[in-house]
């Protein structure tokens, strides 16, 4: 923030852009110095060794979480300013009367760019259900929100780079369609709680994405920023320490006996484990990153990701209120089929 | 004036009623304040997004919580 008092003659977009472009400079600086500045520190001024157990879980620690906040940073704030064009609403109007098939593709492709956060599953259910999304279609739509979000495509470009991330991506996508079509196929509209057809629309909806100004696009992207980093910091924090101490003291021969391609059942093991585990992308990804580095097959790692961010003990808790057991049983066991199914096939092909 | 902030009782529900309260104290209006908690009944008014504020029976503002200025120059805009 500029301490400047506003000039009269200063263009405000002028004065916007010179401010985003100071701001982006600052960080790529940041992120480029972040391994010298470890190095250096711990290194020449501390005089760690860094190829020692301690030194080296210290290191990738401290390395790690300024890159891994780093990256969340730079990536929240674009998204969430790309995002700010769109709503739910503008979806669930996209959506309207589309017949599934191609409702399940777009939706899933909406899921991604939707401003969207799981905790307005209820309620979202509710509005598209009733506004007569068929309801194959609105489980395709919040498969592929949580599956593929911004943290998750930030970290997996950081960490693993570009293939990689769109692998994940693809699989993602796919999952959600697929997995979508199947539960519509199902006829399991029986096993939706009956308010949520009898809930009748009224008042016209309001478009939160009607009328921004840049100005307002740009400070949401900095709130949410603030607001996301506030909300994973624990998971990052408990996830990059996991990290540091699997990276130090699990050697890597315990991975290769236990977790290999090989072993036919690691894919199963992983999803068996993620799927009550809640937690999102930060958490995961600085554990990812390292079992990766100790041997771990990349389509099991993936498997796990997906599992614990697809799918989670607190959602389903919250979906009850919409759905009976029955219809949140089929969900979790079809996303579960489709991740094993995807985890398996990336270890065969990779 | 009748408001309705409408959520399930989350944090961001209850941040949307202070400011609501504090704009209603600050503007000196009679105004009253319901808490909806009902999912049916929030998704009623057509949003997807909580929490929601409504102002007698029409949708002002949903999915984020707003600061205290905010709601006023929107619950003054409703006075005019």
């Amino acid at each position: 923030m500029t301490t400047d008092a506003p000039t009269r003659t200063g263009h405000p977009g002028l004065r916007r852009g010179a401010t985003l472009a100071a701001a982006a400079l600052g960080w790529w600086a940041l992120y480029s110095l972040n391994l010298p500045f470890w190095d250096w520190l711990l290194g020449d001024v501390a005089g760690l060794d860094l190829d020692s157990r301690a030194g080296g879980a210290v290191h990738f620690f401290l390395y790690d979480s300024v890159k891994i906040l780093l990256l969340l940073t730079g990536i929240i704030f674009v998204v969430t300013v790309l995002r700010s064009f769109m709503s739910v609403e503008r979806t669930r109007a996209l959506l309207g009367g589309r017949r599934e098939g191609v409702g399940n593709v777009l939706a899933a492709g909406l899921g991604v760019v939707t401003p969207f956060c799981s905790c307005s599953a209820v309620p979202a259910f509710i509005g598209f259900v009733a506004a007569g999304v068929p309801l194959g279609v609105t489980m395709s739509f919040l498969i592929a929100s949580p599956l593929v979000n911004e943290i998750a495509i930030a970290l997996l470009l950081g960490l693993f780079g570009i293939g990689p991330t769109l692998l994940y991506v693809a699989a993602g996508l796919t999952i959600a369609i697929v997995a979508g079509w199947v539960i519509g196929r199902l006829k399991l509209e029986r096993y939706v709680e009956p308010f949520v057809f009898e809930t009748k629309l009224r008042g016209k909806p309001i478009d939160p994405a009607y009328g921004l100004t840049w100005d307002d696009r740009v400070r949401m992207g900095v709130e949410e920023v603030g607001a996301i980093l506030r909300k994973i910091w624990p998971y990052l924090l408990v996830g990059i320490g996991l990290g540091a101490a699997i990276h130090g003291w699990v050697p890597a021969e315990w991975f290769a006996a236990h977790a290999s391609a090989d072993n036919p059942f690691g894919v199963l093991v992983a999803v068996g484990l993620g799927v009550p585990l809640y937690s999102n992308a930060a958490g995961i990804l600085p554990l990812v990153d390292v079992l990766f580095a100790k041997g771990v097959p990349m389509g099991t790692l993936l498997a796990f990701m997906m599992a614990t961010v697809a799918l989670s003990l607190p959602e389903t808790i919250l979906l009850k209120r919409v759905l009976k057991p029955r219809l949140i049983v089929t969900f979790v066991s079809v996303v579960a089929a489709g991740i094993v199914a995807v985890g398996y096939l990336f270890n065969a092909i990779l | 004036m009748h408001i309705k902030i409408l959520g399930p009782g989350c944090a961001n529900c209850a941040n949307l009623e202070r400011a609501t309260r504090e704009a209603i104290d600050g503007l000196g209006l009679s105004a009253t304040v319901e808490t909806v908690t009902d999912y049916g009944e929030i998704a009623a008014y057509g949003i997807m997004r909580t929490p929601g504020l409504v102002v007698d029976e029409e949708v002002v503002l949903a999915g984020l919580v707003p600061t205290t200025a905010r709601v006023r120059e929107l619950l003054s805009a409703r006075l005019a």
